[in-house]
């Protein structure tokens, strides 16, 4: 693995027009990209192009602009797929985020496959992305959803997983790195207690392929979701991985063009892989800036975005342990950790906290973060949270750290903290 | 010249502070006439409210809760000009202060009406907190509601 060094901070920042935009009168800090990431001008130049020079619908015409659409919008699931070493393209579904993704399947395999009395695990670290498909099914069939529970020191408790992942289990959905905890689960380890027992296992994988080498078949997986948005892309457009074996077995769900092979007034049947799960005209434009959004992280390499972003997170980790009365959530080292601090104040709201933040052009995540349960069960009810990506410096975590002391310096003189 | 926290001061006023720090009317009714639960579904902030009407009155009421300054003590502000008045007046309290969080500036009437509650005036430059002042008050209407209906 190349050095973290390697990894040349300021030209990526140059990169990213947004980062040069002042904030209440501050340098913009950006430290919420575990929401969504900043796009670099290769991604927005994509975009620009293709609705300048191509713009034109895909698979269904013979002209110019709609060959070279098509080519394009089918180069990215190639770019897609070999980012994730995904077995083939047509094992990559367009979808419009995570949340799709994960439905997708709730509403296909899940809904053909889970009967009465079966058992759905999933863990307490899911966004709620994760959960609620779940609830939601489990209801309709009669199934019971189990929760694979959070250790003491934020890690998943792999030896109760163990014990929930049974017989009756049809589907273990978990997520690859926790969005509040930044826990990253050992998925190959899952996967085979699920296969063990004869279920698939299907991961939520949104901030794990932004922040990290991601090989779907070194870690067995099923199904694997995730957004563009949070790895560079646009907004709306995500992808769902499957493994192919079962995606040729599994049930459309939305029906309409280009999902069809035929069609007469009775009836139809289905379009081969993927364009099966495809129904209607595609986030084209969208798709062709994911594979932008790809091309740009593969030069830099995951490897060294991960290394970056554990650099990063050690030092933040370490200059947190200054900060009286505020407390971090999750593990507290680096091993297998992604780049999300998340903390609670002793007795300041995280919305307060945010604020005052803000006025400093800094800018993190404030409230239960999609993950009501998880974040009840640490025994609060809201928490702040600062994440990372390739463009951040140790500079910015100490104008995090330095903007957390001024707050607490003046809520303190105003009696609140 | 790099700005700091100062223009924060609009928005914690003393009066908030101190509201924040001693909310007031906490105490749970024994026999509430009507109660509710609002949440703020993006930030999870979270006002119990409890209204004892006598007749058309609000004879007593009491707000608890979790949630950020602004609208914990909003809610408690809430408390101090809705207890005594008629489920009208706490309707039209509603109204002007709903005004004032989205308008433009508030008349004196307006100002003498809404009492201490002005001091949430400074919300106003904070647009994704006007969320936070305004749960407590749309509890109150919710919770009015449920006892009679707004004529239509
Ligand atoms: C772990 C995790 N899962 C799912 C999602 C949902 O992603 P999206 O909103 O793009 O559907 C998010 C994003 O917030 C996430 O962090």
């Amino acid at each position: 693995m190349l050095p973290a060094t390697y990894l040349d901070v300021e030209s990526i920042r140059s990169d990213f027009p947004i980062l040069t935009r002042q904030v209440n009168g501050n340098p913009l800090t950006y430290l919420d990209n575990a929401a969504t990431s900043q796009k670099p001008t290769q991604v927005i130049q994509s975009l620009v192009d293709y609705y300048e020079r191509y713009n034109s619908n895909v698979h269904r015409g013979v002209h110019t602009l709609s060959i070279e659409a098509t080519e394009a919008y089918e180069d990215a699931r190639g770019k897609v797929q070999r980012f994730i070493n995904a077995p083939s393209s047509e094992s990559i579904i367009w979808t419009r985020n995570t949340s799709e993704s994960l439905n997708l399947v709730a509403y296909t395999w899940a809904e053909a496959n889970v009967a009465v009395g079966d058992e759905i695990v999933t863990t307490a670290m899911e966004h709620h992305s994760d959960i609620v498909p779940w609830q939601q099914l489990a209801m309709r069939k009669g199934a019971t959803l189990k929760i694979i529970p959070e250790t003491e020191n934020g890690r998943l408790d792999m030896e109760q997983a163990a014990e929930l992942i049974t017989e009756r289990t049809k589907i273990v959905a978990t997520t690859h790195m926790s969005n509040v905890l930044g826990t990253v689960v050992d998925v190959k380890a899952l996967a085979d207690a699920a296969h063990a027992v004869g279920a698939v296992i299907l991961v939520d994988g949104a901030q794990s392929v932004p922040h990290m080498p991601v090989d779907v078949q070194a870690l067995d997986c099923d199904f694997m979701a995730f957004s563009a948005h949070k790895m560079l892309g646009p907004t709306g457009i995500g992808v769902l991985y499957g493994r192919p074996e079962i995606l040729e077995v599994m049930p459309p769900w939305m029906f309409g063009g280009d999902m069809i092979l035929q069609v007469s007034y009775e009836d139809a049947s289905w379009n081969d892989l993927p364009y099966r799960f495809e129904a209607g005209t595609p986030n084209i434009a969208d798709a062709i800036a994911t594979g932008a959004a790809v091309d740009y992280l593969e030069v830099i390499g995951m490897d060294n975005v991960w290394a970056h972003e554990q650099k990063i997170t050690g030092y933040a980790l370490g200059r947190f342990a200054e900060l009286e009365g505020i407390n971090l959530l999750g593990p507290q080292e680096i091993e297998n950790k992604g780049a999300v601090l998340s903390f609670s104040h002793d007795s300041l709201h995280s919305h307060d906290l945010g604020t005052a933040l803000d006025q400093l052009g800094i800018a993190i995540r404030t409230g239960h973060h999609c993950a009501m349960p998880l974040i009840r069960s640490h025994g609060i009810v809201s928490a702040a949270r600062a994440s990372f990506y390739i463009y951040n410096t140790e500079g910015e975590v100490d104008v995090l750290i330095d903007g957390l002391k001024e707050a607490e310096r003046y809520f303190s003189k105003a009696g609140i903290a | 010249m790099q700005q700091g926290l100062g223009d924060l001061d609009e928005l914690y006023q003393e009066v908030l502070l101190d509201h924040y720090r001693n909310p007031r009317n906490t105490e749970l009714l024994d026999d509430p006439t009507s109660e509710v639960d609002a949440i703020n579904p993006f930030c999870g902030d979270e006002i119990h409210m409890q209204l004892g009407l006598y007749g058309d009155t609000v004879a007593s009421i009491s707000v608890t809760g979790q949630g950020c300054s602004i609208s914990q003590a909003a809610g408690s502000l809430l408390t101090e000009i809705v207890d005594g008045r008629t489920t009208t007046e706490a309707r039209e309290l509603r109204e002007l202060f709903r005004e004032m969080m989205t308008g433009e500036e508030v008349s004196e009437e307006v100002a003498d009406r809404l009492e201490d509650s002005l001091a949430l005036q400074g919300v106003r430059r904070f647009p994704v907190r006007i969320k936070c002042a305004l749960l407590s008050w749309s509890a109150l209407i919710d919770a009015l509601d449920k006892v009679a209906p707004a004529k239509p």
